[in-house]
């Protein structure tokens, strides 16, 4: 059994965001980019898990992006893993890209697709469900833990409001988060063995993207913090009423 | 038409359902078309949705649709918006709108906003404005696409009211066996408190509590006002606090009306899930702690001795309402 793990990038949270050409683009200048946390520590590490655990064979990692992804493709192929795709494609369209994804994936034969939950830059936590549909899998979301027996999986996944565990055979996509496994830091075989590592480049697929950011804003600066002091928490409640209306 | 899932919670509507029907409303009235609801699974409530504004409700009440399973949900949907002509298609941006609203447009080859926080403007296209970089930036996002999926950020826009005669409309869908692929073995539901991703109001403690033998503080301070509790990742990692309280960059992202932070430090990790609250209180005893850069209030000092102050505050102001 192949497992396809999906990771992409995005500039580490601490970064400071700005925006170039009269707030059209991303101004990536000073960015640092790391793997999309979620894609790392959780989807990525419990693949190879999976993997050591002799329950997969290969785990292979795709990313839709330009030769800048390279270093961070390269830090997941340190992780571990076998080799590594990268679709020559930059777009912000999830369709776009989960369409990318589901290409490459109906040329190989995989078991078992994951993603992280969302990506920590544009947040849209669309990718999976899209690449599940487009390829007509099963898809679960936000998932905890996951146990592959057989020909099935059962998973844990946060719910609105509460937990539930599923089970469901393979094929499938699924979408992973915080408890899936614990993060690991890449050693410096790994590192050396990612350099001989596969990484294919290949071109993307034709496909309409279907949105587009026209521009950026910055959200209004906080005007200043309001003290009050300790003793005087009915004057906080009175301006949580009356100036904030938020009570 | 614009079409909008009403999500169901153990068979009523949830908040959020109502949101989103008043937002495909306001929509609705700019782009001149009307407002049909659809309710998946079984509710004896779906007649209620015409006080929000829907023109038209269906449902399908298949008992198989209690569960989200989003293969069978993402078909109804796209039968349904065929059927209905639905050029834009409204879901609330929560869990289950993660894991639907992703199929539904990638079937309908629709564009999708996955976050929304403002209506359409139409003068120049469609463009949508989502909060991007954990709350450090807006993206405008022009849909191109002829059918339009968007999913609204919960607590970005409010209820309205407005009453529009409507029947219930039953429908059924045709199933395939391999539509309800994933089955749900067991379910753990917390009961009787308002989900941290829709709660207006949160309570929030961090390492500076201590330990998990002093949350009974921060339950009194959340109860006096009918607060959701949320933590730091480094609560949640000890096992102070279950999991799902846990927001910031790794965990939950909220917005809700009030947030009050306890005992924490402020860290860019936990802004980023914080950050976009629309009043954020901060209670810390270090006057250094970032997090008051992010505050609208901040109140310096020991939590222990300032939680049931603020906790007698509110109930006196709850009293003073009551009365
Ligand atoms: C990649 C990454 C992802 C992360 N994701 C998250 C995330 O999702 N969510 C998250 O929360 N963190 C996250 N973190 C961790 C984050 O960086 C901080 O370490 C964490 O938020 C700190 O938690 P804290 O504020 O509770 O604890 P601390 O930083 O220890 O702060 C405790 C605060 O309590 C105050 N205090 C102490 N005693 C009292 C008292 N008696 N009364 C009042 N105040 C008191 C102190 O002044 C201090 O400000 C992440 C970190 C990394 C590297
Ligand atoms: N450009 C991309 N290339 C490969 N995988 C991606 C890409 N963008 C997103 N993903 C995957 O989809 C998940 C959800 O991303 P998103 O839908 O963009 O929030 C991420 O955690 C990744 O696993």
């Amino acid at each position: 059994m192949n497992i396809l793990v999906c990771i992409t990038k995005a500039p580490d949270t601490t970064t400071k965001i700005a925006f170039s050409d009269n707030n059209t683009k991303l101004n990536d200048a000073g960015i640092q980019w790391i793997i999309n946390p979620y894609d790392e520590w959780y989807a990525l590490v419990r693949a190879l898990e999976l993997k050591e655990a002799g329950i997969a064979t290969g785990v292979h990692m795709i990313t839709v992006g330009k030769a800048d992804a390279e270093p961070v493709i390269r830090k997941a192929l340190a992780l571990g893993g076998d080799e590594a795709i990268r679709i020559d494609a930059d777009s912000n369209d999830s369709f776009y890209i989960a369409t990318q994804i589901a290409e490459y994936a109906k040329t190989q034969n995989y078991q078992l697709i994951l993603t992280g939950k969302e990506s920590i830059d544009y947040g849209n936590a669309s990718i999976g469900a899209m690449v599940a549909e487009l390829l007509d899998m099963p898809f679960i979301t936000h998932a905890t833990k996951l146990d592959v027996n057989g020909n099935s999986v059962s998973v844990n996944r946060e719910i609105e409001g509460g937990e539930e565990t599923n089970s469901c055979p393979l094929p499938l996509v699924i979408s992973c988060q915080k408890g899936m496994a614990e993060a690991r830091i890449p050693n410096m075989r790994g590192i050396m063995a990612a350099r001989t590592k596969p990484l294919k480049v290949v071109p993307p697929a034709t496909c309409d993207e279907l949105t587009t950011i026209t521009n950026y804003d910055v959200p209004a600066q906080k005007t200043g913090v309001k003290m009050i002091d300790i003793e005087n928490m009915d004057e906080l409640v009175r301006l949580l009423h009356e100036e904030a209306k938020v009570i | 038409m614009i079409l909008v899932f009403a999500e169901l919670n153990n068979g009523s509507f949830k908040k959020a359902s109502f949101e989103a029907i008043a937002y495909a409303s306001q929509l609705a009235a700019k782009i001149n078309t009307q407002v049909c609801a659809l309710v998946l699974g079984e509710t004896s409530d779906a007649a209620s949705l015409s006080a929000y504004g829907a023109h038209k409700i269906i449902q399908v009440a298949d008992a198989r649709l209690n569960n989200v399973e989003t293969k069978a949900y993402a078909k109804a949907i796209v039968h349904v918006a065929s059927q209905e002509n639905a050029n834009v298609i409204v879901f609330s941006n929560n869990i289950t709108a993660k894991a639907v609203a992703p199929r539904v447009a990638a079937k309908l080859k629709a564009g999708l906003v996955a976050g929304a926080i403002s209506l359409p403007d139409v003068s120049n296209g469609f463009v949508v404005k989502k909060s991007v970089f954990a709350g450090k930036a807006f993206a405008f996002v022009q849909v191109s696409s002829n059918v339009k999926v968007i999913s609204i950020t919960p607590n970005s826009f409010p209820v309205q009211k407005a009453e529009v005669p409507t029947n219930v409309v039953p429908q059924t869908i045709e199933f395939a066996a391999n539509d309800f692929a994933v089955k749900v073995d067991s379910v753990n539901k917390v009961s009787g408190i308002v989900p941290l991703s829709e709660a207006e109001l949160v309570v929030s403690g961090g390492r500076g509590l201590k330990g998990p033998e002093n949350w009974g503080i921060l339950e009194d301070l959340g109860s006096s006002i009918g607060a959701t509790l949320a933590c730091s990742r480094p609560v949640a990692d000890s096992h102070w606090r279950p999991h799902h309280e846990h927001v910031g960059q790794t965990g939950g992202t909220i917005r809700p009306n009030l947030y009050i932070a306890v005992g924490i430090s402020g860290a860019i990790q936990h802004l980023a899930g914080v950050n976009s609250s629309k009043t954020i209180v901060v209670i810390n005893k270090d006057p250094e702690a970032p997090f008051f850069k992010a505050a609208d209030y901040g109140v310096l000092g020991d939590a222990f001795e300032i939680l049931p102050k603020l906790t007698e505050s509110f109930k006196k102001f709850k009293a003073a309402q009551n009365a």
